[in-house]
């Protein structure tokens, strides 16, 4: 088992964000990702990647209690957010998920219009500013302001695959979270589509802190300042693989002078 | 004579003609028509049951029926205004019972449930109270309301009958409210909950209005079946040749008046009969088009 | 604090590729036209914005709305259970006193007489189960064979669709209004077969009595309307759950359409038509307006199906209303008795299809 430990994170004047301590996470019997130690840093933008199965969704949706909803799914260790752990059993994963936004993997906007779609979460979160401005600056910032300005009133499922995913993350930037989980967010999307988030993706991190599990490891490359490296390897006695968190440096560091030789063999395109 | 009629000759060329008499193929024509005949047969009910409906209950249909109360036995004249009345109140009374606690428990098994224990067995009670007889139903109720006169002291009365009904519509309406919540894609749910929404919040303004057209085909459908129950009536709302005098009393419904008057030796009560069922059946057979015409929405 | 963070970051900052080309990745943009603005937020602006989320930390009424919801919906299912328990219940205590008095005995017995206070349910469940049994080889072989035809493409879908819509539409009439078709059409249209099989047959103990009107016969026939619908609507649901790849099987091998059917298709649905056909069971048994309105009423047991007879649905609806305390405890009894058979074939069909299905 090669975790690493936070005392390895090798900018220290990075302040953490989200700390990562000891999880392991299971599925009813079945452990589904070990022994995870990762800081992730504020306001940067954080790639978790590997190869599937290797429970770095799994980590993702730990870090603002979506496996909650997951029946039989089980944490153990620590996940400190600012300090405060988010499985304390006083927490309200509720109140979790208004500082700690999230974008899925298919878009989902909300069977309602392009401007309810953005107020909905607003609203919840009981903004009480101008609505209006808060639904156009959210649009910008997600780089979908132009294709939608003149039809807010439509439903937000007419828009294109593309289009409709920087309105999910329209959707949450508008309920100013203080960090953004993106599970996968262009895996259904087509190239164009991709770029023009990736862009965004840059603008938002001078806003909040990412993190984001991609597949595409080029993608991990263009967006991200930090990079996780996980893997899954067969525990013995079982029937799957359990996952676990190889390496986590720079994204220069993992892509060019990584200090395992599994991250060397993933990042070459040797295996996964 | 040519090249290949010689070549052919050497080599059979395959009968692939449908032989008509061949034993397989009468055997699959026979069975292709007994098929059909039964057919035929399951829906000769319905057109013989809807012709003499029409026949015998539209030739009666005129303003008297509407709006007089019926005639004494012997009598002549005389309309079924009190039970059309009492039939919607009646109907009104299930429906306001059965559709809150129906689809509030429908949100349960599907929004909150874990698919074991508890909800389990919730699931399995809502199919079995389906498969209760109709006329259990108004046994209970009067067990547990029309004896015990515990609705300040009344016995038979409208809302012992509505209550009767609800209990028929309950598991229609849970399982409806369940099937059409399960519908809702999880990616929607996720939504919501990812931008901070409660589960309240989530069920109450995304998943429950995704889902309100099945849910609506399944409620009407309910009403449509309510409406025409008469066994759980019987004795709980009793009957009553007046018109309605407030919940507390014995109603006069549509089904309830059918029952009495065909098996009274009176030609005008039957006549009275007949045209109860065509309002009746008239009513029923709109509420299920409205339903389908709901279905046809919610797949587009 | 946050805000600093971000202002102290170098936003330039990009690590260069080592599996794509910064050229092409230029290339790629210019390509798709991107070109992002973005009004840059100033810090204090940030922190602006974030003071008008007046919600971020839940105020416990919110919290109790969502609690109480919760329990709310948690109550309103536990009315189901509530409701079916408590029916057991009523109905099981008010039947105690005549189930001390008449034990086991009052399913055998065939006298009942509220003058004498003497009862005995035979007559009433042999009805139950004689017309609803009978009702059922009736209308099995008839829903299936519906079924069937409306599955299979023997004739054009349009036709089919409108007999499947028919058979649907059949389901909704009440069943007042076909007890009423069957006073009034049904029973003297038949009265002459009846009339025939008497004559012919009345050696037989089954037809032994002179058809004079209501009885058990036009009340199988009617329950047979009745229970029709369920069984086409869930053989038709069966069997067109089974898989295409199946039939394509059947065909491939050479049979022809009605071997495939006999042979595969039929096999395939078993589990779907058995389970449908136990529910059908369970709803003849409880069938009660059309069955009282044309079986005739009578409590003195004969065997012919000729005659009148009574089911305990039927016996509930007549005597229920205007019946004394000991009657009241015997007919609780009888229901009693039906609610058990109805339970037992609700809960065994539903295992069945649990059991037997998904499993081509």
């Amino acid at each position: 088992m090669t975790s690493t430990s936070s005392s390895e994170v090798p900018d220290p004047n990075l302040d953490t964000c989200i700390s990562i301590q000891n999880t392991t996470i299971s599925y009813g019997d079945f452990e589904a990702v070990k022994n995870v130690f990762c800081d992730i840093p504020r306001g940067q933008v954080t790639a978790f990647i590997g190869p599937s199965g290797c429970g770095k969704s799994t980590i993702l949706r730990a870090l603002n209690r979506m496996n909650d909803l997951i029946e039989g799914c089980s944490l153990k260790g620590r996940i400190l957010f600012d300090g405060a752990d988010l499985y304390a059993p006083e927490v309200d994963p509720v109140e979790v998920r208004r500082r700690i936004g999230m974008v899925f993997q298919q878009p989902n906007p909300f069977p309602k219009s392009i401007y309810e779609n953005i107020a909905f979460g607003a609203r919840i979160n009981g903004y009480n500013g101008d609505m209006d401005e808060l639904v156009e600056r959210s649009l910008r910032q997600a780089a979908v302001w132009d294709e939608c300005k003149d039809k807010l009133k439509e439903s937000g499922n007419s828009l294109s695959g593309g289009q409709q995913q920087r309105l999910c993350i329209a959707r949450t930037i508008a309920i100013q979270p203080e960090v953004i989980l993106m599970d996968e967010p262009c895996s259904a999307l087509d190239p164009i589509s991709t770029l023009k988030i990736e862009e965004t993706m840059h603008e938002l991190k001078k806003s909040f802190t990412i993190v984001i599990v991609t597949h595409n490891m080029q993608q991990a490359v263009r967006v991200s300042d930090m990079t996780a490296f996980f893997n899954a390897e067969a525990v013995e006695g079982g029937s799957g693989k359990v996952g676990y968190l190889v390496e986590f440096n720079n994204t220069d560091n993992i892509f060019n002078a990584p200090s395992q030789q599994a991250t060397q063999d993933y990042v070459s395109g040797r295996f996964g | 004579m040519n090249n290949s009629s010689t070549t052919q000759s050497a080599v059979q060329i395959p009968d692939l003609g449908y032989k008509p008499w061949c034993v397989r193929n009468l055997r699959s024509r026979f069975l292709s028509v007994l098929a059909g005949l039964f057919a035929f047969l399951s829906v000769l009910p319905l057109i013989a049951v809807l012709v003499h409906i029409l026949i015998k209950g539209f030739s009666s249909i005129n303003v008297e029926l509407f709006t007089q109360l019926p005639p004494p036995p012997g009598g002549v004249g005389g309309g079924i205004g009190n039970a059309i009345l009492g039939s919607f109140i009646v109907t009104v009374i299930a429906a306001l019972i059965a559709i809150p606690i129906g689809v509030g428990g429908g949100i349960y098994l599907a929004e909150y449930s874990t698919g074991r224990g508890f909800s389990q067995f919730i699931r399995f009670g809502t199919n079995v109270l389906a498969g209760v007889p109709s006329i259990i139903a108004g046994v209970f109720v009067y067990g547990t309301i029309v004896s015990t006169r515990i609705l300040f002291g009344h016995t038979f009365s409208a809302i012992a009958g509505g209550t009767a009904l609800s209990v028929l519509m309950l598991p229609t309406v849970v399982k409806t409210t369940d099937e059409g919540l399960k519908l809702v894609s999880n990616d929607l749910r996720r939504a919501a909950l990812g931008v901070g929404a409660s589960r309240f919040v989530t069920v109450s303004q995304i998943t429950l209005p995704k889902a309100f057209t099945p849910i609506a085909t399944g409620v009407v459908l309910s009403i449509a079946r309510a409406a025409g129950e008469t066994a759980p009536l019987i004795f709980t709302a009793l009957f009553s040749p007046f018109w309605p005098n407030g919940i507390f009393d014995p109603i006069a419904t549509l089904s309830v008046l059918i029952y009495n008057f065909s098996t009274q030796p009176y030609d005008v009560q039957n006549q009275l009969a007949w045209a109860a069922s065509f309002i009746l059946v008239v009513f029923i057979l709109m509420l299920n088009l409205l339903a389908r015409w709901l279905g046809r929405i919610a797949s587009k | 604090m946050w805000c600093s963070q971000v202002n102290g970051r170098n936003s330039n900052h990009q690590p260069t590729p080592s599996g794509i080309s910064a050229h092409l990745l230029l290339v790629l943009r210019k390509r798709a036209g991107v070109r992002v603005r973005f009004r840059y937020l100033s810090a204090s602006r940030v922190t602006k914005i974030k003071a008008r989320y007046l919600l971020r930390s839940r105020p416990p009424s919110e919290k109790l709305v969502d609690g109480s919801f919760k329990n709310l919906v948690v109550v309103m299912a536990s009315m189901v259970a509530l409701v079916l328990i408590s029916i057991l219940v009523v109905v099981f205590w008010g039947s105690l006193e005549s189930m001390g008095r008449y034990g086991l005995e009052f399913l055998v017995t065939s006298n009942w007489n509220p003058v004498d206070d003497e009862y005995g349910a035979f007559t009433a469940i042999y009805g139950t189960l004689v017309t609803s049994l009978l009702a059922l080889v009736i209308a099995v072989p008839l829903g299936v064979g519906t079924a069937i035809f409306i599955t299979e493409n023997i004739i054009p879908k349009k036709i089919r669709d409108v007999i499947g819509l028919m058979v649907e539409l059949l389901a909704a009439i009440p069943s007042v209004v076909l007890g009423l078709w069957a006073i009034f059409i049904l029973e003297p249209f038949i009265r002459p077969f009846l009339m025939f099989l008497y004559d012919d047959f009345g050696w037989i103990p089954f037809f032994s009595t002179e058809p004079l009107g209501p009885g058990i016969a036009p009340a199988i026939l009617i329950l047979v309307v009745m229970i029709l619908p369920i069984i086409t609507a869930i053989s038709r649901d069966s069997l067109n759950q089974v898989p295409m790849k199946l039939r394509q099987a059947a065909y491939g091998v050479g049979t022809t359409r009605w071997g495939a059917i006999l042979n595969v298709i039929l096999p395939a649905a078993i589990s779907g038509i058995v389970g449908g056909v136990m529910l059908a069971l369970g709803r003849a048994m409880g069938e009660t307006m059309a069955v009282t309105m044309i079986i005739g009423n009578s409590n003195v047991f004969s065997w012919s199906l000729l005659a009148p007879g009574n089911t305990i649905s039927a016996m509930l609806a007549n005597q229920f209303g205007e019946a004394d305390v000991g009657q009241l405890s015997s007919l609780m009894y009888a229901a009693f008795v039906l609610m058990v058979l109805t339970l037992l074939v609700n809960i065994f069909a539903q295992w069945l299809v649990k059991r037997l299905s998904l499993k081509y």
